[in-house]
């Protein structure tokens, strides 16, 4: 168990800045997810946590200690990268024991403690075969089980799940979120991709260009997205923007999108030029009253229910709604909004304006 | 534009018998979807219809004429493949007439010149076509690859997972604007993948794939409502169908034979469990943003449902669990029609 604290870091190479002024806590136990396109700069600062590169300026505390120009191997952090790097001609037991091994451990422990590991990855079964002959996901474990059995104080991960096809990485995050919660040591997991981040972290730390534009919870950075970067990297599909020049006061219910009137979340604060309107599927109705109206371009059946991709005069709006629904291509639709969960975007600085929707929220 | 037509398709590579006894009739103007795993012989049944693969039994006609014996130019298609072979020393628009320069083809540089623009500008390529095709994004390189296709007018558009190397947005993007290309064009497409949202969504029918075979073929719709078996329906859908065996919850409509119940979001009925009387508890709540992932244990099964994010569910909850109109299989797996 540990807490991790990132204070003010930031990575040069050279001319070119990887990470800007990070700073966040990662509490005891937390499963913490850093997501972002690749050249954000996760991987830089997960690299720094870990002790492989050494950062600029800022410093890194691990459970209060500062960590910072510590060497990799006295940080007591386990590692696991995208490519598992098992030695193939060893069993599955004598690659989970390495490590072990190399620290002196003495033989009655190091059995105890493999056989601890494999039966938390469920694995006991494989002890004995060697490693060459094992799926994809099995090696995987056997990986994972490298690293828990040294019994870190935290787990650092490199899109350990990259490798995989869409179906297995699927199944492994449930396993990896599961792994979490019965051994339940502090987790740092970087990915590019956001179902993953989604699907397995208590708190995902959403990065652009080296800087850290949320840290918030899934379902907070999901429902009160802090900039129109963060709301157009998650969901799929992602947040709809309509883009309007225009000025809105503290105090309003309302605001006029090019000529429409719209209702929104009480607004909290002053600002005026470029913005855009924010929509999530979840929050647009096919209405036939409505008089915010377009043409159908597009209707993605998926089952469950279906996007409707709807031309207004305003912009490109998705919409989720039941399979049900009959909706033809090219059908003049009006849509109605779920005012309260609409988010107003300053499109300069990118950032959400604050409104009644941000109130109570839990600062990251 | 022709209708394509398979009738008893048979391709082996020594031991191993990529596409069986394969029958498929392709509708002029249709997008046509085969969806399987890796190995489930989409790609054998496209390089087959492209004439790059001789079957060794059945007939590929197109357009009434039978082209089975016939070698791949004569044969009226245009392929677009997973990885975009661009000649990276051309512009876009040098890239995009390239198949109208052809000597065989002897077309004035000015018809050459519109068709080009047409396709670029459907394509919202317009602003690119002077640049070199290296110095391109790859979601833009590979609309540049499925633009060189277009720029013919082919009796079949033959497409081998043209998106899968994209990343998921562009992927989501291009996927509709491909819809809506292929709707205006009024375009035959024989499309191939592995990702079943793909699938679904572009799809005016899905043909499915299992060891060479044909399992079903239907809209997507047709599918993912009335699967022909459980691998059918284990392959449509996410989260992926619930299969319990029948007698794990009441099933009162249950008819004779039923053997495995495949039950999905809209099949269930959750709600929180009174006077003791429960079927389940909640295991775990995954939060996708749009969409809660309930994950439930039934009578040490798991299952999976989704649930608005702001219903008050949490872990541990006792549950009453009732199936709506679920979907039957036979012990072979085959649905039971109702």
């Amino acid at each position: 168990m540990a807490e991790i604290r990132v204070d003010n870091l930031r990575k040069q190479f050279g001319e070119f800045t990887a990470v800007k002024q990070s700073s966040f806590t990662i509490e005891h136990g937390t499963f913490f997810v850093m997501l972002g396109p690749s050249g954000c700069g996760k991987t830089t600062t997960l690299r720094m946590i870990a002790g492989l590169e050494l950062p600029t300026h800022g410093r890194i505390l691990l459970d209060g200690d500062d960590v910072t120009f510590l060497r990799a191997s006295h940080r007591d952090i386990a590692f696991v990268f995208q490519m598992f790097a098992l030695y193939p001609h060893l069993s599955v037991f004598r690659n989970i024991a390495y490590p072990l091994h190399s620290q002196g451990v003495p033989r009655g422990e190091v059995r105890e403690r493999v056989q601890e590991t494999a039966r938390l990855l469920r694995i006991e079964h494989l002890l004995k075969r060697g490693v060459s002959g094992l799926s994809g996901g099995d090696r995987q474990r056997v990986a994972l089980g490298r690293a828990i059995v040294r019994r870190p104080k935290a787990f650092l991960m490199d899109e350990p799940l990259g490798a995989l096809d869409a179906e297995f990485r699927r199944l492994m995050c449930g396993e990896l979120r599961q792994l979490h919660d019965r051994i339940g040591a502090t987790t740092v997991y970087v990915t590019h991709d956001q179902l993953e981040a989604m699907a397995m972290a208590d708190r995902i730390a959403v990065m652009n260009q080296g800087l850290v534009e949320q840290v918030a919870t899934p379902q907070e950075i999901y429902d009160r997205p802090a900039s129109m970067f963060v709301a157009d990297f998650i969901g799929s599909p992602p947040m709809s923007f309509l883009r309007f020049e225009g000025a809105v006061h503290p105090g309003e219910r309302t605001v006029r999108v090019n000529g429409a009137l719209l209702d929104v979340p009480q607004q909290r604060e002053e600002a005026a030029g470029q913005l855009a309107l924010g929509l999530r599927p979840e929050h647009v109705r096919l209405a036939d009253a409505s008089p915010l109206r377009g043409r159908v371009f597009g209707a993605e059946y998926l089952g469950t229910t279906q996007i409707v991709t709807v031309n207004t005069p305003h912009g490109q709006i998705k919409a989720r709604v039941p399979s049900s629904l009959a909706v033809g291509i090219g059908e003049n639709v009006g849509l109605a909004l779920r005012a309260e969960r609409l988010v107003l975007f300053d499109t300069g600085s990118g950032r959400a304006l604050r409104s009644a929707l941000y109130d109570g929220e839990l600062n990251g | 534009m022709a209708d394509v037509r398979l009738s008893a398709v048979t391709k082996r590579f020594g031991d191993v018998c990529a596409v069986r006894d394969l029958s498929l009739d392709i509708a002029d103007g249709e997008l046509m979807v085969l969806l399987g795993p890796t190995g489930a012989g989409k790609t054998t049944t496209l390089r087959t219809i492209a004439g790059l693969e001789r079957p060794d039994a059945g007939r590929v006609s197109i357009g009434g004429h039978d082209v089975t014996a016939e070698p791949p130019a004569v044969r009226d298609v245009a392929f677009v493949f997973q990885q975009y072979s661009l000649y990276p020393h051309l512009t876009v628009y040098d890239n995009l007439a390239f198949p109208l320069r052809s000597p065989a083809r002897r077309l004035p540089e000015e018809e050459v010149r519109r068709m080009v623009h047409r396709v670029a500008e459907l394509l919202h390529i317009e602003s690119k076509l002077q640049n070199r095709a290296t110095r391109l994004s790859g979601g833009e390189m590979q609309r540049v690859a499925i633009g060189r296709a277009l720029v013919r007018a082919p009796a079949i558009y033959l497409m081998d997972e043209p998106l899968s190397s994209l990343d998921a947005k562009l992927r989501a993007e291009l996927r509709l604007e491909l819809k809506r290309i292929q709707s205006e064009l009024g375009a035959t497409i024989l499309y191939v993948t592995h990702d079943q949202i793909e699938a679904m969504t572009m799809a005016s029918r899905i043909g499915i794939l299992s060891e060479g075979a044909l399992v079903q073929i239907g809209t997507p719709r047709e599918v993912y409502e009335c699967p022909a078996n459980t691998y059918v329906a284990a392959h449509l859908g996410t989260p992926g169908i619930n299969l319990i065996p029948a007698t794990l919850l009441a099933t009162p409509g249950a008819p004779a034979g039923a053997h495995t119940i495949g039950a999905r979001t809209e099949q269930l009925r959750i709600g929180h469990a009174r006077n003791g009387a429960a079927q389940g508890v909640l295991k775990r709540i995954e939060h996708l943003g749009d969409q809660n992932h309930l994950h439930l244990e039934v009578g040490g099964h798991n299952l999976i449902t989704l649930a608005d994010p702001h219903a008050r569910w949490k872990a541990g909850d006792t549950l009453s669990i009732e199936l709506v109109d679920p979907t039957y299989f036979d012990a072979a797996g085959r649905r039971i029609a109702p």
